[in-house]
């Protein structure tokens, strides 16, 4: 087999997938974090705990309940995201009149005490969670070998991402959504209950999370720093993208964890600060971010 | 008296005071619009206009005193509670969003009552809205985002329209149509309050004019004594 632009093509191709599935969790997190950001003006600082505690119900369900992957690819988002809701109703809406800071450290603060608690339980090794028989093996492609577990998690993302967005872009709720995000006040005065849609925004967020969390179990198995490890990664394609951007976020996700993909094959050194480059030049050059608007 | 005092007005506003932080900005309004008519708020920029506006909608961060439409009490409702019971508001800055389409900025307000105009009239009253329905709403002139402010109140089967200034910085020919298209919402049966500056506007439409300074109602003029009170209302009006 011969070679593309001296690097062997399995090495290549095999980094672009690492690329792609680091891609699908940077979107598919990213973008729950423009959701919320975009109505909520709340920077969720919690958005890497969420992620974990995602893969941890899922853990759970398995191991004590015997509930499945698929099944678990649909509960374990709907515990997260009445736990998200829960946090949203008891805290989070006391500090909508104040600045967006103390939405910040709160999250923050939460973050911290979520990660701890499952640290002071689970140690930090983690726990293996099966790859579901179904998406067990992988196609021989001739040019790579692709694992069947990681193709889904890309289609899954993109498939999540691009319904989201459809959502919100094109659907009377999503117009609600982008109108609330606006002008809430107006929107009120027409009659929309714009507190329960602050609410459930943030719960359709954090469930994102923890959707993430549980596609992600198989392949980078459930541990308490699995959140820790991702979310600055993904506050900086957040950045990159532009805050509140729904395309933007599922772009620049994808992209980046492609453009990371790159970096390792072609200079190794850089791959893992290639994202924070991107960042500063784009803060440079556009301070709102690739889609964003300035506000 | 007039016989339509008699019946429960439309609206009824009794000693409003309202306050941002702590500044108080109306001092009791006093005032009441019987269905079917088309009033007007007169006063300068700062005596409470807007405010009086905002304060039946329940925008304002503090009101106190009475609001009543059709005798139910608002002050003291959640304002999407207010915007539910059929009172259709037309904001100062117009409040078109930038991130909908003309006919999404058009279908947003949800029906909240059966008798609102149907799409086909809205389009009869704003024919220039009909080209432009793929545009995003902020792209709009002006005057059509003026006439798009009010269409998509018109949908949801409000009966009271609150219109705050809406011939402001607008061509004379777009005016115009604004005053065609109040006048046959008069006609349609529709309660309109007008906030405007422009009195010469006001006088062709309006039944009653009321005139605000410094946070209260002052005087009630019929439309047909504007032409005896004009030296009065200029000299309140600073015009």
């Amino acid at each position: 087999m011969g070679t593309v632009f001296g690097i062997p093509p399995q090495a290549l191709f095999g980094q672009l997938l690492l690329g792609l599935i680091n891609g699908s969790f940077y979107a598919l997190l990213s973008l729950g974090l423009a959701v919320i950001f975009g109505m909520l003006n709340v920077i969720n600082f919690a958005h890497g705990a969420l992620y974990m505690l995602g893969a941890f119900v899922a853990w759970w369900l398995l191991t004590t309940v015997g509930l499945g992957y698929w099944p678990a690819l649909l509960v374990a988002p709907l515990i997260v995201g009445a736990f998200g809701i829960l946090l949203e109703k008891t805290l989070l809406s006391r500090l909508y009149k104040l600045d967006h800071l103390y939405g910040l450290l709160l999250t923050f603060g939460l973050a911290l005490i979520i990660e701890g608690m499952f640290r002071h339980w689970y140690g930090s090794s983690g726990m293996p969670y099966p790859i579901p028989d179904a998406l067990k093996g992988g196609q021989n492609l001739g040019f790579m070998f692709l694992p069947n577990y990681r193709a889904w998690v890309v289609v899954a993302s993109l498939v999540v991402c691009l319904a989201t967005w459809f959502l919100i872009e094109r659907t009377r709720l999503g117009a609600y959504l982008r109108a609330a995000t606006e002008n809430p006040v107006l929107v009120q005065a027409f009659g929309i209950n714009v507190p329960v849609m602050i609410t459930l925004t943030y719960g359709f967020g954090v469930a994102l999370a923890g959707l993430a969390g549980v596609l992600a179990a198989p392949i980078y198995q459930v541990n308490p720093l699995m959140g820790s490890n991702l979310i600055i990664v993904v506050f900086a394609v957040v950045v990159i993208g532009g805050m509140g951007s729904i395309m933007g976020a599922i772009v620049t996700g994808f992209g980046l964890g492609l453009l990371e993909g790159m970096t390792k094959v072609f200079y190794p050194e850089a791959s893992n600060i290639v994202i924070f480059v991107v960042m500063a030049i784009v803060l440079l050059l556009k301070p709102a971010g690739l889609f964003g608007r300035e506000r | 008296m007039p016989e339509a005092m008699l019946e429960t007005p439309m609206l009824e506003i009794k000693d409003l005071h309202a306050y941002y932080g702590e500044s108080h900005v109306l001092h009791g309004v006093t005032l009441s619009i019987p269905a079917g008519e088309v009033v007007t708020l007169l006063g300068r920029n700062g005596a409470g206009k807007t405010t009086t506006l905002r304060s039946i909608m329940g925008i304002v961060p503090r009101a106190e005193g009475s609001i009543r439409l059709q005798g139910k009490e608002l002050v003291g409702l959640a304002p999407f509670r207010i915007g539910r019971l059929g009172i259709g508001f037309v904001p100062e800055e117009r409040g078109i969003f930038a991130s909908l389409d003309v006919e999404e900025n058009l279908m947003l307000p949800p029906q909240v009552q059966p008798g609102g105009l149907s799409v086909a009239e809205i389009f009869e009253l704003f024919p220039n809205l009909k080209e432009r329905l793929r545009s995003q709403g902020t792209r709009l002139s002006g005057g059509e985002q003026q006439m798009l402010a009010i269409a998509r109140i018109l949908r949801t089967g409000a009966r009271l329209l609150l219109l705050d200034e809406p011939t402001e910085g607008l061509a004379p020919v777009i005016i115009q149509q604004i005053g065609r298209v109040i006048r046959t919402l008069k006609e349609k049966g529709f309660t309109v309050l007008l906030v405007e500056q422009n009195f010469r506007f006001a006088a062709t439409l309006a039944d009653r004019h009321y005139v605000m300074e410094d946070g209260r109602v002052v005087d009630m003029i019929p439309n047909d004594q504007l032409e005896a009170k004009m030296d009065q209302l200029h000299e309140r009006l600073g015009v």
